[in-house]
């Protein structure tokens, strides 16, 4: 299981951080084409973020990049470039209605055969940035095999909502709705970004409440954000050591043949032995909590 | 009875030429006039200060740069001796900065014809680098300024000290006052050491002001002037506390190479040099030092608003300060007793009897350049064009026990790891890791340091492979074209000549 919990935008016109982006070990990075793009930049984005895709650079951390919507001019010609320089995700934004992404997943099957890219290797992910999309969220968090993840958009979903960001009362609904849609979907789900790049207390906050909703990680708008992120969702050192007994104690039911996993004389069931295994990767991956 | 008294002298052939003697205040005049006796240094002028300080052409005079980018003592002076007709000035001040950029004029008329300085920036090194001047500038260390000032090269004729307060005798610090530099550590060596010295001051404060980082008896005239520095500009540039991510992970990258060094024991000592990813080092040091229960003896520097967090949350005992880089230091050198001004010479002088940089133990300095050999330049930008200082860093990176070396691998389209440095200020056998946003290499002299970092798990590379990726993202920059002539010496810290700058070609 790959761990998502940080999605580090980059604006895809942006040559300077293309260039050093991968040194801040996100576990995702997502190049721009959409907003974080000028009109008269589209081009110049896209042909930057092809070949960043392509450099050995970021051969090792999974490449996302968010096109623009197939029904603009340059949303084709974005998944052109993506399939073809080999990125992991394709995201999609304002995603409505599971159409949307059926509609994408079958561009991306066609340009696959024609580049000779193994069909089936391009994934997907959609952003919810509507409330048709958060009523539409299960639908389309199944809508596709290739589907990894649902990620909720907060900026534009409050102005449909006839609302405003606030202390996150206004989100409530939307983010219960994406995180089952892709629990039952068996997908990843990610917050909204937090805009406010200074303020670490308000962020590490949010962090806290979503990390409790259970979201697997979170879309984040600057390299500092990423650290304090992974930091929020490493283990105590507490829940490592419980971990690593549960994981000690299924081995050992394992190898004994027995069906009934017990620690301390208490029962232990799959769940439980799964929720270690992820509790210690995210230890391996940034170390316990400071 | 004085003319008996003579003719005795001068009858006793081991007592001849000595003086009779006169009235108790025929030496000390001033002592008649209740008045004078207070007030006897106070010059109405700087003019009249310059004049009775017997200032000549060809002369040397010399100044202090603790307000950095802030200074208005420099400037003012110079225009000053450049108005009263003064030529032939060599002009040795601690530093220079981008601020110092009114000197080109003076330069160019011939009032300053030479200079020793640790560094430069801005306008002024641009000028200097495309051949301004007919004599090299010569670029010291810090430590290495006052071994040129004691070995007798460079000998200070008047110094031009400006302090934010001191009392009608001259005790001056730079903790009372308004414009608070915070260490005077500069200037107290040319206090020292200084034919005659000029102390200009914002305002008077009562006697006696201690505690006195210049002292009486070595203060000759006093002038009130307006403002002698802008103390918020002194955290500009290279000493600015930044929030740039890649600044901040190799930040992180050194706490975490310290960490691990070997050095990481109770009672260590440490050094953070200028440079953003240098002071903001010290963030990434609290929880370090509080997980492993571990307090520093003391800091060395160059002291920033982080170490003095560290100093006032316990973990640091003593700091030591022979320049303040913004007003938290400059506060905390008031009001703590454990935070302690030391001058340059105590500081680093390689020919001092003992200097604070012999006992740190780990030390983080900047680059602009670094090369497969690990000799450092901070003087030369990538156009071949001064823009940095010297500073401490050969020296500390001599003395400490382990020198860390932070820069980013490539700044905008420019590789910072190279096959050689433009220009060497540190050579490479002093220097022990650099740490970069893309990785750690060690220097190979160091095994002990790369097994203990590696078995850390921190992502050690060996400095060829970083360099290899430099230029795979970078390309091989085209080489810098200079002419013949020399303008600029560097100075190792004993006064030995360790490179030459070029003029850049136009």
């Amino acid at each position: 299981m790959k761990l998502r919990r940080s999605m580090l935008f980059l604006p895809g016109a942006n040559a300077a951080m293309l260039s050093t982006a991968f040194v801040y070990k996100a576990d995702s990075i997502m190049f721009d084409l959409e907003d974080a793009v000028s009109l008269r930049e589209k081009d110049a984005a896209r042909l930057l973020v092809y070949h960043a895709l392509q450099n050995p650079a970021y051969a090792d951390i999974e490449t996302v990049v968010r096109i623009n919507p197939l029904n603009t001019p340059f949303g084709l010609l974005d998944l052109e470039a993506a399939v073809r320089a080999g990125v992991d995700i394709v995201r999609l934004p304002k995603t409505d209605t599971p159409d949307d992404v059926r509609e994408l997943e079958t561009q991306v099957e066609r340009i696959e055969r024609e580049c000779g890219r193994e069909v089936g290797s391009t994934k997907l992910m959609a952003a919810i940035e509507s409330a048709s999309g958060v009523i539409n969220a299960l639908a389309i968090a199944t809508a596709s095999k290739r589907m990894v993840g649902i990620a909720l958009a907060g900026f534009d979903y409050v102005m449909d909502m006839q609302t405003e960001r606030g202390d996150g009362t206004e989100l409530f609904y939307a983010r219960c709705a994406v995180l089952h849609a892709a629990r039952m979907a068996g997908i990843d789900a990610f917050d909204v970004v937090y805009s406010d790049v200074n303020n670490e207390e308000g962020f590490l906050k949010e962090v806290d409440l979503i990390r409790r909703l259970g979201f697997n990680g979170k879309s984040l708008i600057n390299p500092r954000q990423i650290e304090l992120l992974h930091n929020a969702y490493a283990p105590t050192e507490e829940d490592v050591d419980y971990a690593q007994r549960v994981i000690a104690a299924a081995e050992k039911a394992e190898r004994e043949g027995l069906g009934v996993i017990a620690l301390n004389g208490k029962m232990i069931d799959a769940p439980i032995v799964n929720h270690a295994r992820r509790v210690l990767q995210k230890a391996e991956a940034s170390g316990v909590r400071q | 009875m004085n003319a008996i008294l003579n003719q005795t002298l001068l009858a006793e052939p081991a007592l001849k030429g000595l003086e009779v003697f006169q009235n108790f205040a025929q030496h000390t005049p001033y002592l008649k006039d209740a008045q004078q006796k207070l007030t006897r240094k106070i010059v109405p002028s700087l003019e009249e200060a310059v004049r009775r300080a017997g200032l000549k052409d060809g002369m040397t005079i010399s100044f202090h740069h603790a307000f950095r980018e802030g200074d208005k003592t420099i400037n003012n002076v110079v225009q000053l001796l450049a108005d009263m007709g003064f030529r032939n000035l060599t002009l040795a001040s601690s530093s220079l900065l981008s601020c110092n950029a009114p000197l080109i004029e003076h330069i160019r008329n011939g009032v300053v014809t030479r200079i020793y300085t640790s560094g430069m920036r801005g306008k002024l090194a641009e000028a200097i680098s495309n051949g301004l001047m007919e004599n090299p500038v010569h670029i010291h260390s810090h430590g290495g300024r006052v071994h040129l000032i004691q070995s007798g090269e460079l000998k200070i004729d008047v110094a031009f000290l400006g302090v934010s307060a001191c009392d009608e005798f001259g005790n001056a610090n730079g903790v009372s006052g308004k414009s608070r530099c915070g260490s005077l550590g500069y200037a107290k060596v040319d206090a020292q050491f200084a034919d005659k010295v000029i102390l200009l001051t914002e305002e008077f404060v009562s006697f006696p002001n201690t505690p006195a980082s210049i002292s009486q008896d070595q203060v000759d005239y006093i002038v009130k002037v307006e403002q002698v520095g802008d103390p918020s500009k002194i955290s500009v540039g290279a000493a600015r506390v930044t929030s740039n991510p890649r600044e901040l992970m190799i930040a992180r990258y050194a706490a975490d190479v310290i960490e691990h060094s070997g050095y990481f024991k109770n009672g260590f000592s440490l050094q953070t040099g200028s440079g953003a990813s240098s002071t903001a080092a010290t963030r990434f040091l609290e929880h370090r030092m509080r997980k492993a229960d571990i307090k520093a003896a003391f800091a060395l520097g160059g002291i920033t608003g982080g170490i003095v967090d560290l100093h006032r949350k316990g973990l640091i005992e003593k700091l030591i300060d022979t320049q303040s880089f913004d007003a938290d230091a400059a506060d905390s050198l008031r009001e703590s007793p454990n935070h302690i001004e030391v001058s340059t010479n105590e500081y680093a002088n390689p020919s001092s009897k003992g200097t604070y940089c012999d006992r740190v133990d780990v030390v983080i300095l900047s680059a602009l350049e670094i090369d497969l050999d690990f000799n450092v330049n901070v003087i030369t930008g990538s156009d071949g064009v001064m823009r940095g200082a010297s500073g401490g860093h050969s020296d500390v990176a001599a003395a400490a026990n382990l020198s860390i070396v932070v820069a980013p691998l490539i700044r905008s389209r420019i590789p910072t790891v190279v096959k050689h440095v433009t220009t060497v200020v540190t050579p490479g056998e002093c220097v022990g890791v650099l740490v970069t946003d893309h990785g750690i290499a060690v220097n190979p002299n160091r095994p002990d340091v790369a097994e203990r970092l590696k078995a850390a798990g921190l992502p050690v590379m060996t400095i060829q492979e970083l360099y290899a990726r430099s230029v795979s993202i970078s390309g091989e920059p085209a080489p810098i074209e200079f002419l013949d002539r020399i303008v600029g010496v560097i100075r190792y810290r004993d006064g030995s000549v360790i490179d030459v700058v070029r003029q850049v070609k136009p």
